[in-house]
């Protein structure tokens, strides 16, 4: 590796603007004339509205107008949408309930938007917002997702009877029910995954600008995917035409797949300004943030596992009730299904898995990806049912684990997945290495003399990133495709710019990209500007989630970074008088191998631009862009140990240690790496201790705010110890498999088996609160 | 926020003079750590903010006659750092060091803290373990009969905090057991082994109806200071407080073991 390149700690690019402040996001862009919007939200979970009374509002000062749900009908703005099909299992299509981004008649969370209204400053806005008056006929309220389905339950939608929108299946059932037919032992667990608010720093905020003059409409949007927002909005919510519609997201403060979908308010602000002739803003302050933000998680599982007299599993079954809310949101079915299900073998060589999948619609606010994505909600199955099953036995988790490891690859699991490569063993082992496995009972013993319960957990987790094989998510479902894109744009003095349809939220994609690029010729990481997020200058692209930047964004810089190298070849072996075949590039220099000729690389590319002396018949111009589909998903897997002293007296726990062992295949930069280990550690532990959405009875939301939501904070984590093995990937060009979600895919089952291991009681739930945990010592007391 | 007109008065009188002439609209603000969150939230509409940052007569620590008096101006930074609070009142300064985050600590005041009683405010739970005097612009009110429940206070309208005082305890503990997700109290107890050598103990974030003192506890470690003497007490969990975050039931639990905390803290 060189300093720049592939494998160098280079300092993140970005940060000298982010550290100073100097970042601008949607909230710092200002176009002449722009005025500000509040939105008019339900204070009920569900409700008739059968009167809204906006003259008080339109009478107040700066107050421009006052839009509802009506007029956008009117306007033919369509619902918004889930893009991804998904079937029952009776083969009948999911019941998606209609969801216009202005409330027509009913409203089905707290919180939902029913009117905006645009004046001239934002207290003007919101002053006029509260004026508008609006009568209800409150109706009955569901808030849990196995309530929804209960005799008797407030119905939500007309299309989904029951309040169920799918009932889904993956994996042999017939197959499975053998397996449990003459098992050794059955482990019987009941898990929770508790919903989370993701809680990017920066909140969501859209700038709809409308330009009567060219009938064109910009967007400034805080989205993960800027291209997949214009096509979304043009294609299905008639907001403009593709052409029409520049969609622009700049710099983003942190996503964790709350800003993949498109929301009702930046669709509202584009039809608004549309409507009033002005440039309109609006940005959510912190409560709308939990109050409308998509949630994460929310799962209601049971699992069964057989095993035979050799400990090894034989049989998977597992029943989950995943809680919608109330409307689909983008990729709200993938998320309990096809990001779920198809993780559930875990790193463990299960011959047959069967889940079923009933995804049910609540009186709360819509539920989608969150960092990690339905494998944090398998991996959590899957390693808490482990590690009872160890404890069960009267066997060590770690031998238990080893019995049922795969080990040989590919390995084609029962469930969709096919895991190209892996050492699952040699991740458990390194882990063991780092915690210090073997000295743990004598600090068990030490922290007893003084009064501590100290207790040992273990994840071995396995996910899946970089998705997807279009083809393959196609035939699942999928609305759009799942390549990314690149262009490589050399400037006439050796320069380059990466346009990149990843969009970069904190993952720092300046840096890393441009040391692939700087690797490939070898100029500095100084000298490769990265361009993206604005769909005006950069070609489609499908934008950052699930960890597949790398392994798929960077599969097309590759792929395009190979076109340019042809061509810069071919331009240098003809300025050389040499056969291309001799010409090497690197260290900023175009060589013939064995010789000391040689040009500096911004003289070839000079030479592409002057067109004086290319070869007969090359088109001028160093300019290469590349698609790239992959082949597989990626699999990043490791082992997180986790070790925990709890307080027996007030519950607390406290995490003494925590080991990461991962396997990202190979990596760009291992600092980049590392942080976003870390940050994906800091929220997975947050799930586990402190965080946790809550409704009350009537679908109020009670944690709207950070006096009520508990966010993990420095002294809530301990130094993190962590290392990365390499098993490369074998299906893209760099051997990459992704990190950005493992740390919070990992870490919760290895926290609650580390306390739980503490307090000898393997009844808790997330998030293990002092109460809790203090609850669950008293009852096995 | 809605509109509100902001006036910066130099003396006590004239914030008085300017409450007044506010027709009971207005507010007084000392570090506004608690009033613009408020105001953010539109949930106080104040039509003028009487900013008292400025008044130099709120403002100082002083150590006269036995008594360490704190003016309703000083930041919870100030008080911390005080050499003045340090020396005769350790415990107090810990305190203020462990109030919020260095922002809030920087511009949130006593004054404003305790005419503001929070029920999971830090300071009141001292000055009721001590026997602390709160002083107005018109009079000095016994601590014990300031705190009259839940952001409820003595004051009366027009009213302003100018200072607290007490005499410095012989030993003092503080223990605090944070609510997960403010990190104000879930239970915070004051334990002060006061100069006439009876114990005082303030506890705030627990009760139901604000901070209290926990007299049982008072007369058990007035006959032996020490947090055995606590052993057969309990507290009932209908005088607790119950939310998302503790029932009553686990809070009373905490109160008495963050008091056991406490008093094995004063006792070093
Ligand atoms: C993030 C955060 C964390 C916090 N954590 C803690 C904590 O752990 N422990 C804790 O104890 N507190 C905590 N606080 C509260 C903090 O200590 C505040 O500073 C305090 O509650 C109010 O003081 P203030 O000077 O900011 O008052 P302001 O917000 O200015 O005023 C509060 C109220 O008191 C009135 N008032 C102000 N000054 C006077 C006066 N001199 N006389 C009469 N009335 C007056 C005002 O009109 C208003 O009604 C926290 C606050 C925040 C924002």
């Amino acid at each position: 590796m060189g300093v720049e390149g592939i494998g160098a700690k280079v300092l993140r690019k970005e940060d000298r603007r982010f550290i100073t402040g100097m970042g601008r996001y949607t909230d710092d862009m200002s176009v002449p004339g722009m005025k500000y919007a509040a939105f008019v939200r339900s204070p009920h979970a569900h409700a008739k509205i059968t009167s809204i009374d906006a003259s008080a509002a339109r009478d107040m000062p700066g107050v421009i107008d006052f839009l509802d749900g009506q007029q956008l009908k009117a306007d033919g703005i369509g619902n918004i949408i889930c893009g991804w099909q998904v079937n029952s299992k009776d083969g009948s299509p999911m019941k998606m309930g209609a969801y216009p981004a202005l409330a027509d008649g009913v409203v089905r969370y707290v919180g939902q938007p029913i009117g905006i209204v645009v004046a001239d400053t934002r207290n003007q806005a919101r002053d006029a917002a509260d004026a508008v008056m609006i009568e209800y006929e409150e109706l009955p309220v569901v808030v849990k997702g196995p309530d929804a389905l209960k005799d008797g339950a407030p119905q939500l939608h007309p299309e989904a009877e029951n309040n169920l929108c799918f009932d889904w299946e993956i994996g042999d059932e017939g197959a499975t029910a053998k397996a449990f037919e003459n098992p050794a032992k059955v482990i019987r667990l009941d898990i929770l995954n508790n919903r989370l608010s993701p809680n990017p720093i920066e909140p969501r905020a859209a700038l709809g600008h409308y330009n009567p003059a060219e009938d064109h409409y910009t967007c400034y949007t805080t989205s993960q995917n800027p291209h997949v927002a214009r096509l979304v909005m043009s294609a299905f919510y008639n907001v403009a035409p593709e052409h029409k519609l520049r969609v622009i997201a700049p710099d983003v403060g942190g996503g964790f797949g709350a800003k993949i979908y498109i929301y009702p308010e930046e669709i509202v602000c584009l039809w608004a300004s549309r409507r009033t002739l002005v440039p309109v803003k609006w940005t959510s302050d912190r409560t709308e943030a939990f109050l409308t933000d998509a949630h994460g998680r929310d799962h209601v599982s049971k699992v069964e596992m057989a095993l035979d007299e050799n400990h090894r599993i034989t049989g998977l079954r597992v029943e989950t009730i995943a809680n919608l809310g109330a409307y689909m949101s983008l990729f709200s079915s993938a998320t309990p299904t096809y990001l779920y299900a198809t993780l559930l073998s875990g790193q463990y060589n299960i011959p047959a898995i069967y889940a079923n999948v009933k995804a049910v619609y609540t009186n709360t606010a819509p539920v989608d990806a969150y960092r990690g994505a339905g494998r944090p909600e398998a991996t959590y199955l899957i390693e808490r049912t482990m590690e009872t099953a160890a404890r069960e036995l009267g066997i060590s988790p770690a031998e238990f684990r080893r019995i049922n490891f795969i080990r040989s690859f590919p390995h084609q699991t029962p469930v969709i997945m096919n895991y190209d490569t892996g050492d699952f063993e040699a991740c458990m082992e390194a882990g063991m290495r780092m915690a210090d496995v073997a000295g743990f009972e004598e600090r068990r013993t030490e922290a007893k003399s003084r009064g501590k319960l100290r207790g040992l957990g273990m994840s071995c987790y396995i996910e899946a990133c970089g998705i997807a094989p279009s083809k393959a998510v196609g035939s699942l479902g999928a609305g759009v495709g799942l390549w990314e894109s690149a262009e490589i744009r050399v400037n006439p003095v050796g320069t380059i710019e990466v346009l990149t349809g990843s969009h970069s939220h904190g993952q720092g994609h300046e840096t890393t990209f441009a040391q692939v690029v700087s690797q490939r010729f070898g100029v500095p990481v100084e000298n490769v500007q990265i361009v993206h997020g604005d769909t005006d200058k950069v070609q489609f692209g499908m934008g950052t989630y699930g960890s597949r930047s790398g392994a798929v964004g960077c599969s097309a810089i590759v792929k395009a970074l190979d076109k340019v190298e042809a061509k810069a070849k071919k331009i240098g072996a003809h300025l050389l008088e040499a056969d291309e075949g001799d010409i090497v590039i690197e260290n900023g220099e175009v060589k013939v191998a064995g010789t000391d000729k040689k040009l500096a690389w911004h003289e070839v590319c000079l030479g592409a631009y002057t067109g004086h002396n290319l070869p007969d018949g090359m088109e001028p111009g160093l300019k290469e862009g590349a698609f790239y589909d992959p082949q597989n998903f990626t699999f990043p897997a490791g082992c997180y140990i986790c070790e925990v002293e709890v307080d027996p007296d007030t519950g607390v726990t406290k995490i003494v240690q925590f080991i990461a062992a991962d396997d990202f295949g190979n990596v760009i930069n291992p600092m980049i790496v590392e942080g976003q280990v870390h940050g994906g550690l800091a929220q997975g532990i947050g799930q586990a201790l402190l965080e946790g959405v809550n409704y009350d009875e009537s679908g109020q939301l009670v944690t709207a705010s950070y006096m009520d939501y508990a966010m993990p904070r420095a002294w809530d984590l301990p130094m993190f110890k962590v290392e990365t093995l390499v098993t490369p990937c074998t299906t893209n060009p760099l051997g990459l498999k992704g990190c950005g979600e493992a740390g919070a895919i990992g870490a919760p089952p290895a926290v609650i088996n580390a306390i739980t291991d503490a307090i000898g009681n393997n009844d808790l739930t997330m998030p293990a609160t002092p109460e809790k945990v203090w609850n669950a010592i008293n009852a096995v007391a | 926020m809605y509109e509100t007109t902001y006036r910066r008065p130099t003396s006590i009188d004239e914030a008085v003079k300017l409450l007044r002439e506010s027709d009971g609209e207005g507010k007084l603000m000392s570090g506004g750590m608690t009033l613009i969150p408020t105001m953010k939230a539109r949930l106080a509409m104040p039509s003028a903010l009487i900013d008292l940052r400025h008044i130099e007569d709120l403002k100082g620590i002083s150590f006269e006659n036995g008594r360490l008096r704190i003016g309703g101006g000083t930041t919870h930074a100030e008080t911390k750092a005080s050499e003045t609070v340090r020396q005769n009142a350790p415990t107090f300064s810990y305190l203020a060091g462990l109030i919020g985050d260095p922002a809030v600590r920087h511009m949130g005041t006593v004054g404003g803290a305790v005419a503001n009683h929070d029920p999971a405010a830090d300071y009141p739970a001292a000055l009721l373990a001590m026997g602390a005097t709160i002083h107005t612009n018109t009079r000095e009110i016994a601590a014990d009969d300031f705190f009259t429940g839940m952001f409820e206070t003595a004051l009366e309208e027009n009213e302003i905090v100018t200072a607290v005082s007490f005499e410095p305890p012989q030993a003092a503990g503080w223990e605090k057991f944070r609510n997960p997700a403010s990190r104000y109290a879930m239970a915070g107890v004051f334990v002060a082994k006061r100069a006439d050598g009876t114990v005082g103990v303030g506890v705030t974030g627990a009760g139901n109806n604000g901070v209290f003192r926990w007299t049982a506890a008072e007369e058990a470690l007035s006959s032996s200071f020490d947090a055995s003497a606590l052993d057969g007490l309990s507290i009932s969990p209908d005088d607790m407080m119950g939310d998302m975050h503790g029932s009553a039931g686990y809070r009373a639990n905490l109160v008495k073991v963050v008091t056991k905390r406490a008093v094995n803290a004063a006792k070093g």
